[in-house]
């Protein structure tokens, strides 16, 4: 028996195949994924993501705090409603969770983060916020809707009162705004321009239906791991976790090692790493041939014999519906490639490295 | 759900059907249920053209984006035809589990279907029995 977000009768009454999802009962697809892929990449697609973890984080040095949390540097915010994506790094440098940092005024932030990180995540928080003068607030009264793909921004904002239209389409990317009694954010986990709202729970379901009556596609949770890996979005508990770091997941870029006076959890054993040099990284992978990349396949050097004896694996694997082929992200060492093997089942297939994006805005970012 | 059990086909418990073919053929295929828990398939691997399976031998795969499951060949014999329009668009098996998504036909050794099988009512009860 799993938790269950306010959208849980809604799901049932589309008929959604429902599955658990780190203790959440969450819906797989409507009928089916492939149809929900291909309607975020050319129409709009909505997503419960109630279950993931909305965090407020309210005091006079908030900004304090997460400047000492975070790998990324929230200083780097100036305007309110800008988000920040960061990894939330152990001593070690191994990657707690990812999340999203919305600076919402000085003295308030709002983060999102896993729902399979929650409890974890909340902890780690609670140890450090007091020292800073920090309340840390979970807000289980909001539910989440993402919007996504080229016609979900212009869908959303005709449920807004026409006086608010015009300012919630005028939201930059990555940015959020408080509209009507939502919290409208110009983010996502597809690749695709959309919407996450934030909003009371008890206006879930009437919103989903409003959007869905407007010609929005209800899409679950297998779509959204298609449309993530396609737009080259990695999933913590797949392409990192506590054992690695940023560096060896693709995830340098979120690192801000300056100013170098910051100091934040995990800074100076990912310097360490940086000064020996990582022997590990984290890149696409396009199987030539046909079938499915899938988790822990174990990557090999290629041609066969190659100097390389030592092996990569795939992180996250799966069939891109819009490449109608399949691609992957592995961690192999930083030697190897264009060419990979990857054993699937037994035999090598051939697979070659790629630098993701696979797919952004509905279009191939690879050469097939 | 109701899930369609043909009855004029046989079916084993691993959800396999097969369908007897004159000439001492028969047509081998995986049920609605195997479809719809699979979700979208994306990939199927059917045994070459000759090729000899024993009854029980894993002779095929269909994989979905969520998993891939092996194909247990119900009969024994020597495959004469796979099902070529399958391999280019394994979501056949999906929409048509019993008709155009077929994986393989085979000839019978000694003309003899084998067995022994479920009938329609014995899976319809195999499967309400695991649910």
């Amino acid at each position: 028996m799993g938790l269950k977000t306010p959208l849980y009768d809604t799901h049932v009454a589309a008929g959604a195949k429902i599955i658990d999802f780190g203790g959440w009962e969450m819906p797989l697809s409507y009928g089916s994924q492939l149809e929900e892929h291909h309607a975020v990449r050319t129409r709009a697609g909505i997503f419960d993501v109630s279950h993931m973890g909305i965090v407020d984080l309210e005091g006079a040095r908030v900004t304090e705090l997460l400047r000492y949390l975070l790998a990324n540097d929230v200083g780097r915010l100036k305007t309110p409603g800008q988000a920040l994506y960061s990894c939330m790094l152990l001593p070690t440098g191994g990657v707690i969770d990812d999340l999203i940092a919305y600076f919402m005024r000085a003295s308030w932030f709002r983060l999102v983060v896993n729902a399979a990180r929650r409890r974890t995540d909340l902890a780690w928080i609670a140890e450090h916020a007091p020292r800073f003068g920090v309340r840390v607030r979970e807000r289980a009264d909001l539910a989440m809707l993402a919007v996504q793909g080229p016609e979900a921004r212009a869908k959303t904002a005709s449920l807004l009162p026409a006086a608010e239209r015009t300012g919630a389409l005028e939201i930059p990317r990555f940015t959020a705004a408080d509209t009507h009694s939502w919290l409208l954010a110009r983010t996502g986990y597809t690749g695709e321009d959309g919407f996450e709202i934030m909003l009371p729970a008890e206006a879930a379901a009437t919103t989903w239906r409003e959007l869905v009556a407007l010609g929005v596609r209800p899409a679950g949770l297998g779509a959204r791991d298609t449309l993530r890996l396609e737009a080259g979005m990695n999933l913590y508990g797949n392409d990192m976790d506590e054992a690695h770091h940023p560096l060896e997941s693709a995830l340098g870029w979120t690192v801000a090692f300056e100013p170098e006076g910051r100091d934040f959890i995990g800074r100076s054993a990912l310097l360490e790493v940086r000064a020996r040099g990582c022997g590990d990284v984290l890149v696409g992978l396009l199987l030539e041939e046909r079938g499915v990349l899938r988790a822990h396949q174990p990557v090999s050097a290629a041609p066969a014999g190659a100097a390389s004896s030592r092996r990569g694996e795939v992180t996250s694997g799966t069939f891109s519906p819009t490449l109608n082929r399949s691609i992957a992200l592995a961690r192999v060492p930083a030697d190897f490639g264009p060419g990979v093997l990857v054993d699937i089942r037994g035999r090598p297939h051939a697979a070659r490295i790629v630098k993701p994006p696979f797919v952004r805005n509905g279009r191939a970012m690879i050469e097939i | 759900m109701s899930e369609k059990i043909p009855v004029d086909l046989r079916y084993t418990r691993s959800h396999e059907w097969v369908r007897q073919l004159p000439n001492g053929q028969a047509e081998v295929g995986i049920t609605d249920h195997a479809q719809e828990a699979l979700g979208d398939l994306v990939f199927v691997e059917v045994p070459p053209l000759d090729r000899r399976l024993s009854a029980g031998e894993t002779c095929a795969v269909v994989e979905s984006v969520k998993a891939a499951s092996d194909v247990y060949s119900p009969v024994t014999g020597r495959v004469i035809a796979r099902n070529e329009e399958l391999v280019q668009k394994p979501e056949l098996a999906n929409s048509e589990p019993y008709g155009a998504g077929w994986l393989f036909r085979v000839e019978l050794d000694g003309g003899a279907l084998g067995g022994p099988f479920l009938t329609a009512s014995e899976y319809e009860q195999f499967l309400q029995e695991a649910a």
